[in-house]
């Protein structure tokens, strides 16, 4: 599943790995807002794509299997290529499926070379609300276990419906019933967190340690990475 | 001696009815270890629960000559350790470190300090090196001694485990009974598997429908209940 | 519908983070207070509990199988503050972890799927609080319809030039998904409250009604501009016109000098464009806040 493959890369070591995951935010948040304000135009991502491959290269991930990840967005953006395409817009489409590839190559170099509680601490102390933080760490620490069990249910349901032909209103009422069920497990699952929390007295309020320290060497990465950001916006606004 | 444990007619009924305490009674003094045996559905985990306040039934619970009561719930929670069956509900937090250093940061502790007890509990039972890992990828033997160091983490006079040994191999059982015969407190198990208790009892009870059947020594409720595969 | 990024032209997704942004500050301070701390925990689980509900097919006809979205039913669990901001934790996780939606669009799909989408559920819910069966089904439908729209109305004014004919098919296919949704929700809503009457219990008589009524007329608006949009398209760009042609005299009017530049065609229409949506997000907001306000009093 694409979440494990990426969460076992996030937890390599590497120069990029080491960095604060504040440094890495505000880079990668600089490189998105140069490329999206850049000309709409494919030669546009060429000095951005070049950018990504060198973090990749630096952070020592596989640079083809990562390609491949980020292909996700195709199939959304080459709809909306297509759309500009047919609209007589045919630059303007390109650009769109290219950029926004880029992008999304962009933010899964952050996320695999970050690790996922390392990046939401980043977040909170960049201002993200102390709640929403928490519920974001509790969905994906139970991602992993609510996810099996949602495939389990699904396997079963494939192995019953190849016993019994059913119509489509009941296979659709099985799968309500199913999901009610894995509701219910989660729910179930929910208390027992909360007991386990009680039980090591928690009242409501929640206590952190301290966030790791952002060394000078975080600072300079953050520095020359948004600075370089803004030069390759200025080299393809200008070129 | 003045006993850690008192628990004196506790009745117990969930809220769709169903009695899972009639009326139990129990002492715990220091240094023992007193292993609960008993059919599912006897009422063992319905009595831990108990014991730091998780449910509050009718009849009494002193803990430390503590009532355990709302205003004593603070205290009580740090003199009692437990740890669950289920180890993934325990370990909550998205690395082990955090995890442990959870108990700590609410007595109130520093976050230096937390993470300071966090890091001995860990080295404690043996994980000292996976403190950044994520929970959810650790084996079963390597979550239950984390959920253990959550509560070790807490100085507890007292330790409470629910069926510690479920998804264990017998390696990882060995391990874990050796870890425990080397901690000082006292502890409550319940378990189904006898030589497991066998290990680690000074005393054991039989539950049979949310009371205690019999009390004695470990071998006595064996035989008395033919609670093993070959009795 | 998560809009990747590069869709949106800077003037949306820069408004709509910054709408976005204190808006979800607002929600979660919300939640903080009406939420029992026992079920803190619950909120991240039923994040998880939405992400692997999407893996369980749902047949609906014709070899088409659907999954469910989500939002209605987290509403219709938590109630919309703690639902808005489960809905927050979903699209980030989304959006970062599976690179599903941009993550400068992330105020917009926040605003769309989070915000206009839980309100735009919890409204029927809320109205229809004794008819639990009709409730529920609007509420999949509109919060579907709601987000699909916003999210339509984001990339047309971003520019991205749409032929009416599949304007009309794509606002045709929202409202079948949005009739999946609501299906779907109703039926897994039923199912839950028959294992567990409790389970499903968001308190729906907080806030007041005629509020509600308002915000949902509001609602309505919106949803039915979609589909006369999407049918008369040219109706609406002589509209548009007609606002462009009336709109800058007053504009310029306090400048004196008439031929004050006011930028690009682009950048005046998505400025006009963007000033409605947020009229539009701005006055359901209000809206939303007094009915929440009345409640706690
Ligand atoms: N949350 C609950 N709601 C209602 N009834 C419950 C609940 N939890 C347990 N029970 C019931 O209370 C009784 C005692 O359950 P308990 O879990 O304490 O037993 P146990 O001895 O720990 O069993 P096991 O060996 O299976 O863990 C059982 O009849 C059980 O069905
Ligand atoms: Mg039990």
């Amino acid at each position: 599943m694409h979440h494990v493959v990426v969460e076992q890369w996030s937890r390599r070591h590497s120069f990029v790995h080491q960095r604060d995951a504040r440094a890495k935010l505000l880079v990668a948040l600089a490189l998105l807002a140069a490329l999206a304000t850049s000309p709409a135009s494919p030669v546009t991502a060429v000095p951005f794509a070049l950018l990504v491959a060198v973090g990749i290269v630096a952070a020592r991930l596989p640079l083809v299997s990562m390609l491949k990840k980020a292909a996700v967005v195709l199939p959304f953006s080459m709809l909306f290529g297509a759309v500009e395409w047919v609209a007589g817009q045919p630059l303007a489409g390109a650009a769109l499926l290219v950029k926004s590839y880029i992008s999304a190559l962009t933010v899964l170099l952050l996320v695999a070379s970050t690790p996922q509680p390392a990046l939401l601490r980043g977040m909170e102390s960049l201002g993200a609300p102390r709640l929403l933080v928490l519920m974001a760490q509790t969905l994906y620490r139970y991602l992993f276990v609510i996810s099996e069990q949602a495939q389990h249910m699904r396997l079963a349901a494939v192995c019953r419906q190849g016993s019994a032909h059913r119509s489509q209103r009941r296979a659709f009422h099985a799968a309500a019933g199913a999901l009610a069920i894995l509701f219910a497990r989660s729910y179930v699952r929910a208390e027992g967190i909360h007991r386990a929390m009680a039980a090591r007295g928690f009242a409501g309020e929640f206590h952190s340690l301290r966030p790791p320290r952002f060394t000078r060497m975080d600072a300079v990465f953050a520095g020359v990475g948004s600075a370089v950001a803004v030069l390759a916006h200025l080299l393809v606004s200008h070129a | 001696m003045t006993p850690l444990i008192e628990v004196r007619g506790l009745r117990y009924r969930y809220d769709d009815g169903t009695e899972a305490l009639r009326g139990v009674d129990l002492t715990v003094y220091p240094g023992e270890t007193v292993v609960l045996l008993g059919a599912n559905g006897s009422g063992k985990t319905t009595l831990l629960l108990h014991l730091n306040g998780l449910l509050q039934g009718e009849g009494s619970v002193r803990v430390c000559g503590m009532d355990v009561s709302p205003p004593t719930l603070r205290d009580v929670r740090s003199k009692v350790g437990m740890v669950f069956q289920d180890a993934d509900e325990q370990l909550f937090m998205p690395t082990v470190l955090e995890d442990v250093a959870f108990g700590p940061l609410n007595q109130g502790f520093p976050p230096d300090e937390a993470a300071a007890r966090a890091r001995a509990a860990l080295a404690h039972v043996g994980l000292g090196d996976i403190e950044h890992r994520a929970p959810y990828h650790l084996s079963a033997g390597e979550k239950r001694r984390a959920a253990l160091a959550g509560v070790l983490a807490m100085e507890p006079e007292i330790l409470i485990l629910d069926e510690p040994t479920t998804y264990l191999d017998p390696p990882a059982q060995r391990s874990l009974v050796k870890l425990l015969v080397n901690l000082p407190q006292a502890k409550v198990v319940a378990t189904h598997d006898v030589r497991f208790a066998a290990a680690l009892a000074t005393r054991a009870l039989f539950f049979d429908k949310g009371q205690v059947a019999r009390e004695g020594s470990l071998s006595e409720i064996v035989e008395l209940f033919r609670w093993d595969w070959d009795a | 519908m998560h809009i990747p990024d590069n869709f949106l032209s800077t003037p949306v997704w820069l408004t709509l983070d910054g709408v976005a942004a204190p808006a979800v500050l607002w929600v979660s301070r919300r939640a903080r207070k009406e939420l029992d701390e026992a079920r803190i925990p619950l909120l991240g689980v039923l994040g998880a509990f939405v992400f692997a509900a999407q893996m369980v097919n749902f047949p609906v006809g014709v070899g088409t199988s659907a999954h469910l979205l989500g939002g209605a039913l987290l509403t219709a669990i938590l109630g919309p503050a703690p639902a808005a901001l489960a809905m927050t934790a979903i699209i980030a996780t989304q959006a970062f972890v599976f690179q599903d939606g941009g993550v400068l669009a992330l105020g917009a799909n926040v605003f769309n799927m989070a915000l206009a989408g839980v309100l735009a559920a919890w409204l029927p819910l809320r109205l229809f609080a004794g008819r639990r069966s009709v409730g529920l089904f609007l509420a999949g439908f509109f919060s579907v319809m709601m987000s699909a729209g916003l999210a339509l109305a984001e990339l047309t004014f971003s520019g991205i030039q749409m032929p009416s004919k599949l304007l009309a098919l794509s606002v045709g296919l929202f409202a079948v998904g949005a009739i999946v949704e609501g299906t779907i929700t109703l039926a897994v809503a039923r199912a839950i409250e028959r294992l567990n009457p409790r389970w499903t219990g968001a308190p729906v008589h907080q806030g007041s009604r005629v509020w509600a009524g308002i915000t949902f007329a509001a609602v309505l608006v919106v949803v039915l501009g979609l589909f006369a949009a999407s049918s008369a398209p040219d109706g609406v760009m002589r509209i548009g016109q007609w606002a462009d042609l009336h709109a800058r005299p007053v504009l310029a009017a306090p400048m004196a000098d008439y031929s004050l530049p006011l930028g690009p065609l682009w950048l005046r229409r998505s400025a006009a464009a963007l000033l409605g949506l947020c009229l539009v997000g701005g006055s359901a907001a209000a809206a939303s806040y007094f009915l929440l306000r009345r409640r706690s009093s």
